[in-house]
């Protein structure tokens, strides 16, 4: 198993192997999202309380589910990075970052507009929302230290350790509507036994989650080859994709 | 039917506004990369 491991862990194999992956994870993802957005926006019938507001729900909750699985790949990748300095997981630490903020910067917004005419507020200090507020800047402190450190290698590793050291509030986002008087809705998807969610109003949330981590997966295989690019320019792998035009 | 449909039961900007912002996301994340790597591929050409 750890050759194999160690095999993939090899710039070039990975290389090639995301070049093989990437469009097929694209495809997935604009299959399982488009049938999830349309079937949200125009299939799913109107809540009773929430009427046709409850449709920001197909962006907002595979968005935040997103930036928490994020964060805990690109811990993973920070820990792998820190303890064995492979410099894969390096190259995924850093590609992780931006496409994580992102996704929670569109929880957050999403979760803003939903929460002003639901709630009637744009904003509130509880627990999940400052949580998932944090995760942003704990996001957007990955890519700040990233670009403030010159060597890559000794970047990845300051990178990879405030990844760790932050990793602790993933568990406190989640567990937030537990733990806390939150003013969020609790845990509907992931309880314990069958969801109480209507069916038509269920499939489109379960397509839609399923396409954004098939997105994901393209975007960090997209990204991560850039940045084993760059840090491998001088190699021979490299050279002969650049002179065969095939990169 | 259609006025509900762009009306959103009164809530448009709200969904709207979520959709949209979704589709920057989703877009910058899609075209992020392709420009970096093309910008990389000039770097790596032209330092020969």
């Amino acid at each position: 198993m750890w050759t194999w491991f160690h095999r993939l862990a090899s710039p070039p194999t990975f290389y090639r192997l995301a070049d093989r992956f990437a469009p097929w994870f694209g495809i997935a993802a604009a299959g399982l999202l488009g049938y999830g957005i349309v079937g949200g926006l125009f299939f799913a019938p109107a809540d009773y309380q929430q009427s046709d507001a409850f449709r920001i729900i197909y962006i907002h909750v595979p968005a935040a589910a997103l930036s928490l699985s994020i964060y805990m790949l690109m811990a993973t990748a920070g820990a792998v990075a820190v303890i064995w300095r492979i410099k894969l997981a390096e190259c995924v630490l850093v590609s992780a970052a931006p496409v994580g903020a992102s996704f929670t910067a569109l929880a957050l917004v999403t979760g803003m507009l939903w929460g002003k005419p639901m709630w009637g507020a744009y904003w509130v200090w509880d627990a999940r929302l400052t949580a998932e507020l944090i995760l942003l800047f704990l996001y957007v402190g990955v890519i700040g230290l990233n670009q403030a450190i010159e060597d890559p290698r000794a970047a990845a590793r300051a990178c990879g350790l405030l990844a760790l050291i932050g990793v602790i509030n993933v568990p406190i986002v989640h567990y937030s509507v537990e733990w806390w008087n939150s003013l969020h809705q609790g845990s509907t998807i992931l309880k314990m036994g069958k969801p109480n969610m209507n069916a038509e109003m269920a499939r489109p949330l379960y397509a839609c989650l399923l396409g954004v981590y098939f997105f994901m997966g393209y975007v960090l295989l997209r990204r991560t080859q850039n940045e084993l690019l760059l840090r491998e320019s001088g190699t021979a792998w490299v050279k002969e994709r650049l002179e065969s035009s095939n990169v | 039917m259609s006025s509900n449909f762009l009306n959103m039961s009164g809530y448009a900007v709200y969904v709207w506004g979520s959709y949209g912002f979704a589709a920057a996301v989703f877009a910058w994340n899609l075209i992020a990369p392709r420009l970096r790597r093309r910008q990389i591929l000039k770097e790596l050409s032209t330092t020969e």
